[in-house]
């Protein structure tokens, strides 16, 4: 400061860290509205049921003569992805080799690496890295992020990691059946996640005993016709 | 653990930026990081030293300016900085409210330079 020979200067960038990621999910949206197709981006801590409740969504979507597909992100194995399988559903794993949370230009890449034609699916459900916390800043162009927790997790997730609970639009609690063994404070659960986020809507399932599935499934087939109709957008 | 993945993006951004404008060298970078972001700083900062080695960042100091989450109360027709991410309600009146206004930045606002002196 005391030189002459040097000035502070500016330099204006303003630009978002993400902006890559943020303009490729915007361009993977459009292309999924054009095509008619409900895109839900799934996340969850590992093992809170995310593969369970896909298996009997797809199972059930196929059986109503919707045409359903999955990606599936996982750090390693394809296991989930062949497990999926099993629903009859178009399934493809994208392995990110350790990286935490799946991006835009994974989906894109593997959307063209396995030549699904999107223009030919009802509902696209994408299983990310079960983690909760980085993958809340990355959008992949979904048009629902759906949070999941089961009853084994703990009232106060909500409040753990208020980042991804209040990105979310739609809060799935898993294996409701065993709530009491685990003594689940369902209330305490509940005012929890209207206090990160605010009026979402929570659902209560378990896709052991079927509790639950019919609301879960009325609800992604109301949200894929008010994508159909005109007047939604 | 993804604030090294986000430091690089700094980094390529703000070199980017700083070779367009014909900058040798940057002295700072400062960032707009929202309490909702979920970025953690002091990760971030280690992770920045690594991504800025070898580039017109090298050794240059990053700086993070807090964003506090603003939400729109309806009710009292005013924004209202949160007193915790954890609660989505008007720390005035309790009225919950989803109209966020601030508190997701990740943003890169501007680098610092200094202007060298003439090459002799």
């Amino acid at each position: 400061m005391w030189s002459t020979a040097m000035n502070p200067r500016i330099l204006e960038i303003r630009k978002g860290v993400l902006e890559k990621n943020d303009v490729l999910a915007a361009s993977l949206r459009e292309r999924f509205r054009k095509a008619g197709v409900l895109v839900l981006n799934v996340v969850s801590s590992p093992g809170s049921g995310k593969t369970a409740l896909l298996e009997v969504t797809l199972q059930r979507l196929l059986a109503q003569g919707y045409r359903a597909a999955a990606l599936v992100g996982d750090l390693a194995t394809d296991n989930d992805a062949a497990r999926l399988a099993r629903s009859g559903a178009s399934v493809r794993q994208i392995t990110t080799s350790g990286n935490c949370h799946l991006e835009a230009h994974m989906i894109g890449d593997h959307l063209r690496d396995w030549k699904l034609e999107v223009e030919g699916l009802d509902f696209l459900f994408i299983e990310n890295v079960g983690n909760l916390v980085c993958p809340s800043h990355y959008d992949l162009g979904e048009d629902i992020r759906v949070v999941m927790l089961s009853v084994t997790e703990g009232e106060d997730k909500p409040l753990k990691y208020p980042p991804m609970f209040n990105s979310a639009d739609a809060a799935v609690i898993t294996k409701v059946d065993i709530a009491d063994a685990v003594e689940f404070d369902r209330a305490q659960t509940i005012t929890n996640i209207n206090s990160v986020r605010p009026g979402m809507t929570i659902f209560e399932t378990s896709a052991k005993r079927g509790t639950g599935i019919d609301a879960w499934i009325a609800f992604l087939i109301a949200q894929h016709d008010a994508l159909k109709s005109p007047a939604a957008r | 653990m993804h604030e090294l993945s986000i430091a690089y993006n700094i980094v390529q951004i703000a070199d980017d930026a700083a070779r367009e404008a014909g900058v040798e060298r940057v002295d700072a970078v400062h960032l707009r990081l929202g309490q909702l972001s979920g970025v953690v700083s002091e990760a971030l900062l280690f992770g920045y030293d690594i991504a800025a080695q070898g580039t017109r960042l090298e050794g240059s100091r990053l700086e993070i300016e807090d964003v506090p989450v603003v939400i729109f109360c309806a009710q009292c027709r005013a924004e209202r900085e949160l007193e915790s991410i954890q609660v989505f309600c008007c720390p005035e009146c309790g009225t919950p409210s989803m109209d966020i206004r601030s508190g997701n930045e990740l943003e890169i606002g501007y680098v610092e330079y200094s202007d060298e002196p003439a090459h002799s």
